[in-house]
């Protein structure tokens, strides 16, 4: 799952799954509705853009924006193209489908690499975020 | 699946070309996989050579790499730089190398290009003499000119005029000496030879056709300092470039017995194969099958296609290519495509000349009325649409001479053109397979075509036919061609301004849910974002506001390549005084920032994170600064030069009224960025007719300059107003920009915006003096109202916590700086570290400054 769809009320956790646990990333209403913020996941440290889309769904994508290699996928706009809610890279704005990570105008990036994010599970739970966040 | 041996010697524009040809052949139904070794003589990887005189204008060797990252790891090749080729033995089947290696190869292919000829006349090697092929030739050139004062170019074709150019740009009184009779000999006869031989010397270049080089002399040192000609002429000159001419490099083939031509060139079939089946050649070494040495990239690439369609086992031919050229000498432009000359028997030729415009064309038409070929000098507009036609050898589609005459440009749309005409050369992409792609295969927009047929992605010199031929096609299919803001709107930004103003509309979700469609998207939202601040909507940070800016704007500052952010307070007018250049020094020394002072008079500090920006504005704000607007479409700067205070020119205060105008407008946001300047006296020092809007001071009062540009289409400004007193000076002024906010599209200059304004300048200035449409009150009262709300956008984000709260690295590791974000150093500096670098990150401030927050637990 890479998306979920919050309620209403404000005291709520978004988690990622990293692989060995659901993990509390940050509070649902430090997203702003249209925007991201990058947040880090699991033991090494990977750096992952979480956003709430205007309608509430939330997505975790990897923050590398495969194109300039920067970590900068979490500061792109949201937006949709056609029916596909997308983000696009703040940097040579490629768009990218937020539900499957996929890029939509090219297939490379320019090191051959494809030009894919990692889509990370995420879940919006009703539990206080813990001292430690 | 069987791996088979394939030696490239060559990595110049056609060895590279041909790996990427052979990487893009399918892997399904070849033969066998190829293992690919490649011998390069040079010490770097292929690069641009056609834009090697670039070099000298600041593109970097890195910039012209033609190589792109990664690929020879990809694709598992074995370059192997500066270790050329030195033998082949064909019984054995192996090549040598000059360190010692020895290579079997299954198929081998020599892509050596040519080398500069240089004439044997006494004295050519003298200190101070050189060729222009190789980047290290240009470092030499450089550091010859250093010591020079006077330059020659041998040689006055297309890659002598290059030379010349660079040299004048050098700042090298410069020579261009020609045996032929014309300059450009082979592309253009002696009209167009005497129209640019005319536009060469307006530029200060001498130009000697007809003579040769007889003797160049050299001190006692060994440098050249004098060269005789045949005409009897003497040349005092401390610097030489030779460029009479390549000849093919196809000394590997002669001694190992292949065939070679009279004149050189490696003899290649149609399918670029030497008689041993075994080896090819391509490229400027290779003698085609058509008798040609083509000295040109376009057909080495077609021949480097061939040879790798033949490896993958698809068969392809190369019989011959078109040798067409364009270019831009020296600023002039120079055009001569097909049978420029008039060789074919019974050519007829149509002449059109205008010295005095130095513009001179010429169309080679058959009998019966075919397009053969043409001549372009000083206008070469209508190359696109005529090479095709010429190529195709097709029916004029009308009088030959109204193609010619300026007024006929109209006419000459890409309609006429047949539909097996060549609309990209570099990719060979017909027309036909352009209207295809939009009418079968379904794309809607330049990008999509460019993308699916590979036209454009060359050269790029055909992307403006290519954009004409898919409207039209478009057009024909009934296909609307969507004049709105992008997909969620259909209205222009101009419109969106009206319904945001007319219905007082302040929020995103309201305008697209009542007028648009969608999420919205980085053209829109960031467009909306502009016209609600331009309506005074508050800060741009809150509330729904804060969503729709671009990721500049939602920082404040501006991204850079690595994901780090430059900062840029702003310096009204350029005046700064000592204490405020010392802490832009301190800061910057504190958080070990780059410095640079930029092309609008202030100073740019590169390399802030995300988190580091609010304790850097900090300590700006607290020092009286404030946001530059470098990130926003807004006012930008005001230039001024020092004006009547200091200058003994002057003849008003110029520093005083930039700064007043910047103060005035600082924060305004506009459909695109705004600049200004304002000079002291008619000498114009400030730049202000390339400004957006540009004051000229007058002894009677201010001269308006509006609509000038800098940047990729300069444009010298319109006089709007002349002898203005200072009140009515910024009345006009305010009423301008108003106007121009309300009714430009999104991301329009005023340059384009004055231009498809109907009525043009005359409506422009009826509107804003005389107020010929009745708004002008209203403008007035919008710009009121900005100037009294303006705040500064980093002293308001400073003061709110839950604005200050999104700078920071990561929202559950806030205290982490992004470990991917690195430096290195380089001229006592730091700059982005590239990807095959160490680099270490920004150390956190060294000195906290006085208002820096310290928390307790
Ligand atoms: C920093 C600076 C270069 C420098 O080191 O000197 C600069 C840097 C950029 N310029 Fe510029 N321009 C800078 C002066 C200029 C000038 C000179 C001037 O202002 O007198 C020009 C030509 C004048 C003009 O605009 O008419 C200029 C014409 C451009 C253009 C072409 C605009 C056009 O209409 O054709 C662009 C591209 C664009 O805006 O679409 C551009 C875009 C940019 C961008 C925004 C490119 C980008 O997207 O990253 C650069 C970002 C700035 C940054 O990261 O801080 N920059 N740029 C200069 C900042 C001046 C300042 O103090 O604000
Ligand atoms: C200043 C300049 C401007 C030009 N402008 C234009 C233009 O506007 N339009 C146009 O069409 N063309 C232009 N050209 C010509 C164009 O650059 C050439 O046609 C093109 O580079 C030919 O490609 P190539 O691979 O055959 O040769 P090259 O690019 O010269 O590559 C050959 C490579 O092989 C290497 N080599 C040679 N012998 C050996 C060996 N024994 N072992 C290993 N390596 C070896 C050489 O060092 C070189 O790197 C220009 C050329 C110059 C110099
Ligand atoms: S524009 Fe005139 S007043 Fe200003 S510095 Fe130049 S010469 Fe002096
Ligand atoms: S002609 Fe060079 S890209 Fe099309």
């Amino acid at each position: 799952m890479s998306e979920a769809n919050p309620p209403e009320n404000a005291e709520y956790t978004v988690e990622i799954d990293d692989g060995r646990a659901w993990t509390p990333v940050c509070r649902y209403q430090d997203l702003l509705p249209g925007r991201g913020i990058a947040v880090l996941v699991g033991p090494q440290g990977e750096q992952v853009a979480v956003f709430s889309e205007r309608g509430g769904a939330v997505h975790a994508l990897a923050n590398r924006d495969p194109f300039s290699g920067a970590h900068v996928i979490s500061r792109g706009l949201l937006g949709s193209r056609g029916s596909v809610p997308v983000v696009i890279s703040p940097m040579l704005k490629q768009a990218f489908d937020l539900r499957t990570g996929r890029c939509l105008d090219e297939d490379h990036a320019p090191d051959g690499a494809t030009a894919h994010l990692r889509v990370w599970p995420v879940r919006v739970v009703a539990a206080r975020l813990a001292e430690a966040c | 699946m069987i791996e088979k041996s394939l030696v490239l010697v060559g990595h110049g524009m056609v060895g590279q070309r041909f790996l990427e040809a052979l990487s893009e052949q399918p892997a399904a139904g070849q033969p066998h996989r190829w293992r690919v070794t490649v011998l390069a003589e040079e010490p770097r990887p292929a690069y641009d050579r056609v834009h090697l005189t670039s070099w000298f204008s600041g593109t970097s060797a890195e910039e012209l790499t033609l190589c792109p990252p990664g690929f020879i790891e990809q694709h598992g090749i074995d370059l192997r730089l500066g270790d050329p080729a030195t033998a082949i033995d064909r019984r054995a089947r192996t090549v040598t190398t000059r360190s010692g290696a020895e290579l079997r190869y299954d198929a081998l292919v020599l892509a050596t290009g040519s080398y500069p000829f240089v004439p044997p006349v006494p004295g050519h090697d003298a200190a101070g003499c050189h060729v222009y092929r190789t980047i290290e030739d240009l470092e030499a050139i450089t550091a010859s000119a250093r010591h020079a004062t006077v330059g020659a170019v041998v040689g006055g074709g297309l890659l002598g005029l290059e030379a010349a150019g660079a040299l004048r740009a050098m700042g090298l009184e410069t020579h261009v000496v020609e045996f032929a009779p014309r300059l450009m000999a082979l592309q253009v006869d002696d009209g167009g030879g005497a129209v640019l031989r005319r536009k060469i010397e307006d530029l200060g270049v001498h130009v000697h056709t007809g003579a040769g080089t007889r003797r160049i002399d050299a001190d006692e040192n060994g440098r050249a300092r004098t060269m005789a000609l045949s005409d009897g002429t003497g040349l005092a000159v401390d610097l030489v470039v030779f460029s009479a001419g390549v000849r093919p490099r196809d000394q590997l083939a002669r001694d190992c017995g292949l065939p070679v031509g009279e004149r050189g060139g490696i003899a290649v079939d149609e399918h670029c194969r030497t008689p041993d089946p075994h080896i090819w050649a391509i490229g400027e070494c290779a003698l085609a099958v058509d008798g040609r040495v083509y000295g040109l990239v376009a057909p080495g690439y077609a021949m480097a296609d061939t040879v790798a369609r033949e490896l993958a086992g698809t068969g392809a031919e190369f019989t011959g290519a078109d040798t067409s050229t364009k270019l831009k000498l020296l600023g002039v432009d120079v055009a001569s495509f097909g049978d420029a000359l008039g060789t074919t028997e019974g050519a007829l030729e149509v002449l059109y000349a205008n010295s005095r415009a130095g513009i001179y064309k010429k169309l080679v038409v058959s009998a019966d009325g075919r397009l053969l070929g043409g001549i372009l000098v000083g206008d070469a507009e209508s190359y696109a649409t005529l090479r095709p036609l010429a190529i195709g050898k097709s029916q004029l589609p009308g009088p030959a001479e109204q193609l010619l005459v300026p007024a006929a440009a109209g006419r000459q749309g890409p309609l006429v053109l047949p539909d097996e005409a060549v609309v990209c050369s570099c990719h060979h992409v017909s027309k036909a397979a352009i209207r295809a792609a939009v009418s079968e295969r379904g794309m809607r927009t330049v990008p999509e075509v460019k993308k699916c047929t590979k036209a454009g992605t060359g050269c790029g010199s055909c992307v403006k036919l290519l954009g004409s031929v898919v409207a039209e096609e478009l057009e024909a299919g009934g296909i609307e061609v969507a004049r709105g803001l992008c997909e969620h709107f259909t209205h222009t930004r101009a419109e969106l301004y009206e319904i945001v103003r007319v219905k007082g509309i302040t929020g995103f979700s309201r305008l697209i849910d009542e007028h648009g469609s969608g999420e919205g998207c980085d053209i829109c939202k960031p467009a909306v974002a502009s016209i609600l601040a331009a309506l005074g909507n508050g800060h741009v940070l809150d509330g729904e506001q804060a969503a729709l800016q671009d990721t500049n704007d939602h920082f404040l500052a501006n991204l850079q390549r690595n994901g780090s952010y430059s900062v840029v307070p702003r310096v009204p007018g350029g005046e700064i005084t000592p204490a405020g250049l010392i802490t832009i020094g301190e800061i910057a020394r504190d958080y070990g920032l780059y410095t640079k002072i930029t092309g609008g008079q202030r100073i740019d500090l590169f390399g802030a994170t995300v988190d580091q920006l609010p304790g850097i504005w900090r300590r700006l704000v607290d020092a009286g600064f404030e946001s530059g607007h470098a990130y926003g479409k807004a006012l930008r700067t005001v230039k001024s030069c020092v004006g009547r205070t200091w200058c003994r020119y002057g003849v008003q205060d110029s520093v005083a009224l930039a700064i007043e105008l910047e103060l005035r407008y600082r924060g305004l946001r506009a459909p695109h960025k705004l600049k200004s300047a304002v000079s002291g006296c008619a000498r114009e020092c400030a730049e202000a007719q390339s400004k957006d809007f540009g004051v000229i001071a007058t002894s009677e009062g201010w001269n308006l300059y509006v609509g000038g540009n800098g940047g990729m289409t300069p444009r010298h400004a319109d006089l709007l107003a002349a002898d203005l007193d200072h009140d009515t000076l910024i009345r006009t002024i305010d009423r301008f920009l108003m106007f121009y906010v309300r009714t430009a599209d999104r991301l329009e200059r005023t340059a384009p915006w004055l231009g498809r304004l109907e009525g043009g300048l005359d409506h422009l200035r009826a509107v804003v003096m005389d107020d010929s449409l009745g708004i002008c009150a209203e403008l007035d009262e919008l710009m009121a109202r900005h100037v009294e709300t303006y705040e500064d956008e980093w002293a308001a984000t400073l003061a709110d916590p839950e604005r200050v709260r999104r700078f920071v690295s990561f929202a559950n590791a806030p205290g982490t700086p992004d470990p991917t974000v690195r430096f290195v150093h380089e001229r006592d500096g730091i700059r982005p570290a590239r990807p095959e670098e160490d680099g270490f990150p920004l150390a956190p401030a060294l000195i906290a400054g006085p208002a820096l927050e310290v928390r307790t637990r």
